[in-house]
């Protein structure tokens, strides 16, 4: 851990130095991802409601979940590139340090301009905080934790399956950057299918919907156990400890194959 | 006749360079395909609650999802440049600048080919998958085919213009992120341009963005007459072309007679 | 200081195991100067992965300064400093002078011994003039001479060269030729180096290790390769003598060339 501050703390004072790009890059972001939030506002000047929730309450699942997955994403988000540096060689330079690749690579150029995705979903999260009880705000900082977590770890899983898939790392993509995107509307508006995969497969249902159903004080609209709203540390736990397993078995397989 | 041999030749090479990355383009074909699930399930739950919205059934908004979706990789709505760019920053442009073939034919040779490929693996898997797990609408008109090789040529145009900018500029990450941006928003990407309110869809409904994504897939739909729908992603395509053709000219002085 | 007993290690080509490296047992004592030639493909690559802890070996094992580089590659990686010729461990983007601080960070140099060990490198490999120049717009040989000096900011007990004076025009190589011989005579540094150049071995190198097929097919001082072959002039005539005349039906090591990004857009 000590590690990866310093040398995040490292990149980012580099990084600052190219003042221009730099704010470029914070303006890019912020914008890009703003298109989604302009997005539900478009929705909502045809409708009151979508999937049975309010403007107000589609802004806090938005606002949560993009600041989980923007956070996840400032951190480690640069383990995606794990394919780009197996293929320039550059992760066998990391292999001849004594830090952990993933470190390594999570702090390499530490993506400071990410700010602006984060900037745009906290921004997002204020606006919605109305709609939060004060009874029930303890769970709002709660449920961002874990979503920090359960993104980490799927960014992890991705990069765990670059091992594997060295030329395909979009896959990763339809997990990561499709998490989010899920995590932006009510689970309501998806098909049943999809909404027990996202509880029972691949967790993402615990990063803000589960929680966000106690916090708004709903019932669940496909009738699942009022538990498991309190269940996102544990879905965290768990995922992290399937990630973390996937990343070793991946990198044993680098070294024992040679790719 | 020797020019269309080389340009042949470019769009075969375009073609070739692209399917070496079969693995990339599945996995592209994945995402897309993933993205597209997502999305429809947001246009269903908003035409269940407002039936007929922008024209569309519900059946159609599924379909425009869809569409777009495979038109992500042929038509680059990410607005990923050409790959010229490279050539740009290390100054290797000269050479090609000075090439008795225009650059400008040579990259869109060279892109049509990448379209081509892009399309059987990237196009094809999100409309199949589309198909078996939702409804969708059946071409309205043949004349699609010929809208969406036009589409590609304005999305090219665009992307020319925006390759080329890097002459001029010292860091071109701005300008990129600015054409992804407009790209994706006005293109109809992000939503059915139909739902845009009063002077935006205005603005989005003429703008070259709209000529590579909404058009086509209004086209299928037989939303539109085709022939003023053509007759709009025609004159995009030439007058982007046309710009393009002048910003080389102007690219060449800069970058051959002033050394840069 | 470096051991390898009988190493071996296959690859898997298109669903058949290839050896690139066959049953190679060496020893190289501390303070040692040894060159490791071999044509294209014959496993020293392979070979170096596996000393460095890059790569597992399928047979034997190895022993760097008495650790196992399979098991305990990051204890290794404290007392070992690796260079690899054709890419660099330094950072594309960041002025060299924020390269070694990275490396410094990495490998808990404290900042006095840091300080110390920058300046005599920098001055010895006179490294002033680009430590403030970001690590893309430094000629071939500066950068050299920066990732030789990143290997060794934690000074090391072994250095281990991939081919450090690849692409180098005379003048560079003749520097880092000179400066490699002094780290080896003054300090001790136990040096194990893999090159094409053979001007490489005749001015450095003691001991010679000549591998061919994956298999150690010489080990010797280079006059006594040199009796090999009588009546070649050059040590190059040499050289090229043992590849040539060395069975050529045996199958090479699969070599990944890193190719251009493949063309991705994301979604």
């Amino acid at each position: 851990m000590g590690d990866y501050l310093l040398l995040a703390w490292t990149w980012a004072r580099a990084s600052a130095q190219y003042r221009a790009s730099f704010a470029v890059s914070i303006v890019s972001s912020f914008a890009i991802n703003a298109l989604d939030a302009v997005a539900i506002g478009i929705v909502f000047t045809h409708v009151t409601t979508l999937g049975g929730f309010s403007l107000r309450e589609v802004m806090f699942l938005y606002g949560t979940g993009g600041l989980s997955f923007a956070l996840a994403d400032m951190l480690f988000g640069n383990i995606e590139r794990l394919s780009q540096h197996i293929r320039a060689g550059t992760f066998d330079t990391m292999l001849i340090r004594p830090v952990s690749p993933f470190v390594q690579m999570a702090a390499d150029g530490f993506g400071a301009h990410r700010i602006g995705r984060l900037a745009q979903a906290a921004i997002v999260l204020g606006l919605s905080l109305p709609v939060v009880p004060w009874s029930r705000a303890w769970m709002v900082p709660v449920m961002i934790v874990c979503g920090v977590v359960i993104f980490t770890a799927v960014f992890t899983l991705g990069a765990a399956l670059q091992f594997v898939l060295v030329d395909a790392p979009e896959l990763a993509n339809a997990f990561t950057y499709g998490g989010v995107t899920l995590t932006q509307y009510p689970l309501s508006v998806y098909g049943d299918q999809l909404v027990r995969g996202v509880t029972y497969v691949v967790p993402l249902a615990f990063v803000n919907w589960q929680p966000a159903l106690y916090v708004l004080g709903r019932p669940d609209p496909l009738g699942l156990a009022d538990w498991l709203r309190f269940a996102s540390p544990a879905a965290a736990l768990l995922l992290s400890a399937a990630a973390a397993l996937a990343w070793r078995a991946g990198l044993r397989r680098y070294r024992s194959t040679g790719n | 006749m020797a020019d269309f041999v080389l340009y042949l030749r470019l769009f075969q090479y375009g073609f070739r360079r692209h399917s070496t990355y079969l693995a990339a383009a599945l996995a592209g074909a994945f995402t897309n395909t993933v993205f597209g699930v997502l999305r429809a399930y947001v246009l269903i739950a908003l035409w269940q609650a407002r039936p007929g919205l922008a024209g569309y059934t519900l059946t159609e908004a599924v379909t425009f999802c869809f569409l777009t979706q495979g038109f992500i990789g042929p038509m680059q709505v990410f607005g990923r440049g050409l790959s010229f760019g490279d050539r740009i920053r290390s100054g290797d442009i000269a050479f090609d600048l000075v090439r008795p073939a225009p650059l400008l034919l040579w990259s869109l040779s060279e892109d049509l080919g990448r379209a081509a490929y892009l399309t059987i693996a990237r196009s094809l898997p999100p409309a199949i998958a589309g198909a078996v797990m939702f409804t969708l609408a059946g071409p309205a008109s043949p004349w699609f085919v010929l809208s969406f090789v036009l589409g590609i040529v304005v999305s090219f145009g665009w992307r020319y213009l925006v390759t080329l900018a890097a002459c001029w500029t010292t860091d071109d990450r701005g300008t990129h992120t600015l054409s992804a941006l407009l790209t994706m928003f006005f293109s109809g990407m992000v939503l059915p341009l139909g739902l845009f309110p009063g002077w935006l869809r205005t603005v989005a409904e003429s703008s070259p963005f709209a000529a590579m994504v909404q058009v086509p897939a209004d086209v299928w739909l037989g939303a539109e007459a085709a022939w003023s729908t053509l007759g709009f992603q025609l004159l995009w395509a030439l007058a982007l072309l046309g710009l393009g053709a002048l910003l080389t000219a102007a690219a060449r002085r800069k970058v051959v007679v002033q050394g840069g | 200081m470096i051991e390898t007993m009988s190493l071996g290690r296959d690859f898997k080509v298109r669903g058949v195991v290839v050896a690139a490296v066959h049953d190679l047992t060496f020893r190289v004592e501390a303070g040692e100067f040894v060159g490791c030639l071999g044509p294209n493909g014959a496993g020293k690559s392979t070979t170096i992965k596996m000393l460095t802890g890059i790569l597992a070996p399928t047979r034997g094992r190895a022993l760097v300064a008495g650790l196992d580089p399979a098991r305990q590659r990051k204890a290794l990686a404290r007392r070992i400093g690796v260079v690899f010729g054709q890419r660099t461990t330094l950072w594309w983007d960041l002025p060299l002078r924020d390269s070694f601080e990275l490396v410094r960070l990495l490998y808990k140099v404290d900042r006095d011994r840091f300080r110390t060990r920058l300046a005599e490198l920098t001055e010895v490999l006179d490294l002033g003039p680009f430590l403030k120049t970001p690590v893309r717009q430094l000629s071939l040989g500066q950068r050299m001479r920066g990732d030789i000096t990143a290997a060794l900011l934690h000074d090391p007990e072994v250095l281990v060269l991939d081919e450090p004076t690849i692409g180098l025009d005379v003048v560079a190589k003749a520097e880092v030729r000179s400066f490699l011989a002094r780290l080896n005579a003054e300090r001790g540094t136990t040096v194990l180096l893999t090159t094409h150049d053979l001007g490489d071995v005749e001015r450095l190198c003691r001991r010679v290790l000549l591998i061919d097929h994956g298999r150690l097919a010489f080990d010797g001082s280079v006059a006594e390769l040199r009796a090999l072959v009588p009546g070649q002039e050059s040590i190059e005539d040499v050289v090229a003598h043992l590849y040539l005349s060395s069975t050529p039906a045996a199958p090479r090591t699969p070599r990944r060339t890193p190719d251009a990004d493949p063309p991705t857009v994301t979604a």
